[in-house]
């Protein structure tokens, strides 16, 4: 119960940041996306579940605010979490710059993602230019915020894993 | 106590089945929304009645924090300006009592001709941009007011003079507004000299040199550079006579039928804050 509002006001807070704090810094054009930051980090901290539910709570926020249609974002973000809980299985958690390659990742799949289907298909072709306005600005961005969110998230959970573990050894 | 265990294993879904089913319901949820657009959501209604309270106030202190730094920059400039627009109103003002004859005598003949200015006639709520599209690819934001206070969707949003957007989502307390420089936004405009029709369309990849693109120009139209475009009475959902920007950089295709270029929108999308929401629409407009 503790970690279920402790991850949802962690959503809820970087929603806010990204939709305000985050648009009002100055000759800054490009957004970082936190929220993914947030379901690629649960995914590979806690595994494939938790980053599914994670992600399908961030992307139904996007969904319900600035989504077309609902279930668009929210079907890239459960694949995100999702696919770094695989990943988790497969390497250490304690390299500094594994974040950054999992940031390079999810950013790559959710922007070719938003592309084949939100411009591909209206036949917007030159994905060079894409890559140039949008993908690498917002992935060199969000791979530094990483750092930083990576870090927080990593510290928050590692509490929220002892406090567990002590609610645990108490009814063991 | 094994047994419980067991049993309880047995209902809990593995990862794998919970990502089938959430796909599943994904695609059925986009299909769903696709069809048939609810208008008000009850799940949108609850969420945004949390969220974009807390959106209002972050921005209230945020205003307040970079206002005080602004603040400093601009009184020297402001000093400056106040003296060299004082000497500017004393000559508009002789300006003026030439114009205040003129627009009687206009006034009149109006009346004679009854024609009515449109543009003044359209009732508006004004409202404040709370937050924007998190994402990169889209230009969307959302502004504080609602059904409530009358809103609907495809409403005609207007600032600074210039049209901003439609919007495209609406609840009781939070309306979506879909920008016109939004890659999947298009307008169909017009000049009010020459009538000639011209597309405007939102360009992700103009967007960074702060333009839109305005094509399917006829060959032979009179929208030269530089000229106002305003959208044209011919469109099903932007009402007629909103100023979108300024013609740039007009060139003839390569199929020599057509002509395009560039359009420099009158808003400026940067810095939006306030925006007036048009209230009347464009099909309940026309039945009138």
């Amino acid at each position: 119960m503790r970690r279920i509002i402790a991850v949802a006001i962690i959503i809820l807070a970087s929603f806010l940041l990204q939709t305000t704090v985050l648009q009002w810094i100055p000759y800054l054009e490009i957004t970082p996306n936190i929220l993914l930051i947030v379901t690629f980090s649960f995914g590979f901290m806690r595994g494939r579940s938790e980053g599914l539910y994670v992600g399908f709570l961030c992307g139904l926020l996007m969904d319900l605010f600035y989504g077309d249609i609902i279930g668009f974002y929210t079907l890239i973000f459960i694949y995100v979490g999702y696919i770094n809980g695989i990943v988790s299985n497969y390497l250490v958690t304690d390299i500094v710059l594994l974040p950054m390659g999992l940031c390079l990742f999810s950013e790559l799949f959710y922007n070719g993602y938003i592309y084949i289907f939100g411009f591909l298909l209206r036949n917007r072709l030159n994905v060079i230019q894409y890559v140039q306005t949008v993908i690498l600005p917002e992935t060199v961005l969000t791979m530094i915020f990483t750092i930083f969110v990576y870090g927080i998230l990593l510290t928050v959970n590692k509490k929220l894993e002892a406090i567990e573990k002590k609610g645990a050894d108490k009814f063991a | 106590m094994k047994d419980k265990l067991d049993m309880k294993i047995k209902i809990q879904l593995t990862p794998k089945a919970t990502l089938v089913l959430a796909t599943i319901t994904c695609i059925g949820l986009m299909g769903i929304t696709y069809f048939s657009k609810p208008s008000a959501l009850t799940v949108r209604e609850v969420v945004g009645s949390v969220v974009v309270p807390m959106q209002e106030g972050i921005n209230e202190i945020g205003s307040w924090f970079f206002g005080l730094t602004e603040k400093k920059i601009k009184l020297e400039e402001a000093l400056a300006e106040n003296e060299a627009l004082k000497n500017e109103v004393v000559a508009l003002q002789e300006e003026l009592k030439g114009y205040q004859s003129d627009s009687y005598r206009l006034q009149e003949l109006e009346e004679l001709l009854q024609l009515k200015n449109t543009y003044a006639n359209y009732d508006t709520v004004g409202a404040t941009v709370v937050s924007k599209d998190p994402g990169n690819w889209y230009h969307k934001f959302t502004i504080n007011k609602g059904t409530k206070d009358g809103l609907a969707v495809n409403m005609n949003v207007i600032a600074d003079g210039g049209l901003v957007g439609i919007i495209t989502d609406v609840t009781e307390n939070f309306a979506t507004v879909r920008a016109i420089i939004s890659d999947e936004s298009s307008v169909s405009g017009t000049t009010e000299e020459s009538l000639d029709s011209c597309i405007v369309e939102g360009d992700l990849q103009l967007l960074n040199q702060g333009y839109l693109k305005l094509s399917y120009i006829d060959i032979d139209a009179d929208i030269t550079n530089d000229a106002e475009i305003i959208t044209s009475s011919i469109s099903d959902k932007y009402l007629p006579g909103l100023v979108i920007g300024y013609a740039k950089d007009i060139k003839e295709d390569s199929n020599r039928t057509t002509k395009s270029g560039y359009l420099v929108p009158k808003v400026d999308f940067k810095h939006l804050k306030e925006v007036l929401v048009i209230t009347t629409l464009k099909e309940t407009s026309d039945k009138k």
